[in-house]
């Protein structure tokens, strides 16, 4: 009885996720009760504001949230991964600045309104994924492959859109996105993963985009023998991620006002691949669990905000991430899981024998 | 009607690595041809292509290990990372430590191996996905560089230098300069390093039991343990390999640019996987061929100098036209195959 219980607990998706997220905390815990302070200061506007490393990884951890919910529909339908949001990332955001500065660098007022600039982005995202897709889709390209088209031109297309020039949004409204909207002191990027999170669960809860998705994932041909168009579900996969990467786009330029064509948000899609893997999401496609993806891209923003505290310089991130990533991956796969599993059992049963041994004796 | 029969009967009879590595090595000689007769000057004189293959020694190495890891079915971004490691621990020991050439290269083979034994292991007795591993190796390699040393530095060491600048002449392909002076065509040692594991590589793949077995695993797992083959040993070899090769990529890489720099080689995995690709390597696995491979690295590297001797001066033109030709292979490539489906279903 006790044993199905755990069974039941372990077995769990969520069970990795939330395991890591545990883990890291008592270590911070252990380490610096500080950490779980959270304090409530104004910032520079004199507008209240809270601070404090949770309130860091709720904030920073939003884009590759958004991010995640995408690429776990794309894994999940295609089997494959989308390696080119960063690129697209670059090309939403330029486009979004075109439509706000115009083609001066440095307006004294922005030339269209915030939302405009953003639908525009979203365009441009939906249509960088509708490429990806068309690639994927129509003509079976592997997804990877498809999206290394985009990685390698994506960042020069973001530099062509405003000729190469670093514009800066003139407006103090568009840096809410990604920072503080006066008066409210949680960050605003919060509020943007809730809206994107409830968005998404209300479209599997009233949609057959899970279901279908799922399916193709996991058998393309008898999808389409059940009358699923697995063109389409891909297709419309790579169309939500491109929609996911405006979303990206808006707090990541509107974080800075402006835009580093070469850096913005470099190397995030192997991030973003990363949290949907934690997530103990099949990278080969099928099921998938879309909580556990998000709470995937928690976990690598809670490590990395960690690492930064104990002073780890930012280059030398990575090889830690590299070392917990492994143990993570490794601990969840099944087979180190069986290996286990068989261990314990060997080790019981040896005791029981030696019991009876002694009962014998 | 008959034209349509015939067609098909030779999609037939020609493989799916055949028929790709064909189309790659016409589009290459189209593009290079092109080249000479629309740009002249540069791709006139042989020299052009000596220094193409001078300055992609590392990347022909290198994706060779990605196109066997890529045939036999799995994925390794981690080579560009191991590259940059290489060169710096090798710059570290040769300048701080003024150590012996010829031990930086055991270190460069030793480090290559030691990334290879692990995540082979990983992928091929533990079942855990390769990309996820080598993403995870890309990231320990690119942070352990930094750990190593944060700053790029030239290497000095004597001996060192003296290998770096050696150069190999290759008679009657030289040119004249300006001045009516003879300059012999050279190539340096890496080319001839790559060029000798490519035509090792290649005879493995196409001959040996172990190059069979490549393909199967690629091709069908299945089937390849129906046929008694040794499934995870044979995918544990195929990453064991392309590590390796990636540490002697970077030891090439290295002899080229001759200094340790945590920002080298940056990107360098997407270039081999495009490589491979333009090559006729196929994600799915199973399907490949690395002179198509070496092929891929000169096509890449050839549209590059087109665009940058095409006087295109903006940086944003060369990321957007590798991006086109990669896109237009990719959709010959997919197009090809699914005609040769439908010839082979009528």
């Amino acid at each position: 009885m006790n044993r199905s219980i755990f069974k039941k607990i372990t077995g769990n998706q969520l069970f990795i996720p939330i395991m890591a997220l545990l883990l890291l905390a008592v270590i911070n815990l252990i380490v610096d009760p500080g950490f779980f302070k959270v304090n409530l200061g104004t910032n520079n506007a004199g507008n209240p504001v809270l601070s404090g490393y949770l309130i860091t990884i709720l904030d920073y951890g939003s884009e590759l949230a958004i991010l995640a919910i995408g690429m776990t529909l794309v894994t999940a339908a295609s089997g494959g991964q989308d390696i080119s949001v960063g690129a697209t990332i670059a090309i939403a955001g330029s486009a979004m600045l075109r439509v706000l500065c115009g083609t001066n660098p440095r307006p004294d007022a922005i030339q269209a309104p915030i939302i405009v600039a953003f639908l525009v982005a979203c365009l441009v995202g939906m249509l960088c994924g509708a490429f990806n897709g068309a690639l994927v889709s129509v003509f079976k390209i592997q997804p990877m492959i498809a999206t290394l088209v985009l990685f390698t031109a994506g960042r020069s297309i973001a530099a062509w859109i405003n000729v190469n020039k670093l514009p800066i949004v003139p407006d103090p409204k568009f840096a809410y996105f990604g920072g503080f909207i006066p008066g409210i002191p949680i960050p605003t990027t919060v509020f943007i993963v809730i809206a994107c999170i409830i968005v998404i669960t209300l479209v599997l809860k009233f949609t057959n985009l899970g279901l279908y998705t799922q399916a193709v994932g996991i058998n393309e041909k008898s999808a389409r023998l059940n009358g699923i168009n697995p063109t389409f579900i891909k297709f419309l996969a790579f169309v939500i991620l491109g929609l996911c990467v405006a979303v990206a786009a808006l707090i990541k330029v509107s974080r800075l006002s402006t835009i580093n064509y070469s850096v913005i948000a470099k190397d995030i899609e192997m991030d973003a691949i990363l949290a949907v893997a934690l997530g103990g999401n099949a990278l080969s496609g099928g099921k998938f669990n879309m909580w556990a993806s998000i709470l995937g891209a928690y976990v690598i923003q809670f490590l990395t905000t960690t690492l930064y505290k104990f002073n780890v310089q930012s280059d030398a991130l990575a090889a830690y991430k590299a070392v917990v990533v492994i143990l993570l991956v490794f601990f969840s796969a099944p087979k180190v899981r069986e290996y286990i599993g068989d261990f314990f059992k060997k080790l019981k049963a040896g005791k029981a024998e030696k019991k009876e041994n002694k009962g014998e004796a | 009607m008959d034209q349509k029969k015939l067609k098909g009967g030779i999609f037939n009879k020609i493989s799916d690595t055949n028929l790709l590595l064909v189309i790659t090595i016409v589009i290459f000689l189209l593009m290079y041809i092109g080249a000479i007769i629309f740009q002249g000057s540069g791709f006139k004189k042989p020299q052009m292509f000596f220094n193409i293959l001078n300055a992609n020694a590392a990347l022909i190495i290198t994706a060779c290990g990605m196109s066997i890891v890529m045939i036999s079915g799995g994925i390794d971004i981690s080579v560009g990372g191991v590259v940059a490691l290489v060169s710096m621990c090798c710059a570290v020991y040769l300048d701080k430590a003024n150590g012996n050439v010829w031990v930086s290269m055991l270190i460069a083979i030793g480090i290559g191996l030691a990334f290879g034994l692990v995540q082979g292991t990983l992928v091929a007795y533990f079942d855990i996905q390769p990309f996820i591993v080598s993403l995870a190796g890309m990231f320990f390699a690119r942070g352990m560089t930094t750990i190593v040393n944060t700053k790029p530095f030239n290497v000095q060491n004597q001996s060192f230098v003296k290998l770096k600048e050696t150069r190999i002449k290759i008679p009657g392909m030289g040119s004249y300069n300006k001045k009516g002076m003879y300059i012999p065509a050279y190539i340096e040692i890496g080319v001839v390093v790559a060029l000798v594991l490519v035509v090792i590589l290649f005879l493995v793949l196409r001959y040996t039991k172990l190059g069979r077995s490549f393909y199967a695993v690629g091709g069908n797992k299945q089937s390849a343990l129906m046929l008694g083959i040794n499934v995870r040993r044979t995918k544990f070899l195929s990453h064991m390999l392309c590590s390796l090769l990636a540490g002697i990529g970077g030891y090439v890489y290295f002899l080229n640019v001759g200094s340790g720099a945590a920002s080298h080689a940056s990107g360098m995995e997407m270039n081999a996987i495009a490589s491979s690709i333009i090559g006729g390597t196929m994600l799915t696995g199973g399907v490949g061929n690395l002179v198509g491979t070496l092929f891929g690295v000169l096509s890449l590297s050839t549209i590059q100098n087109i665009v940058a001797s095409a006087g295109l001066g903006e940086a944003w033109w060369t990321g957007i036209t590798i991006a086109a030709m990669l896109c237009l292979f990719l959709l010959i490539q997919s197009i090809v195959i699914r005609q040769k489906k439908r010839a082979l279903k009528t």
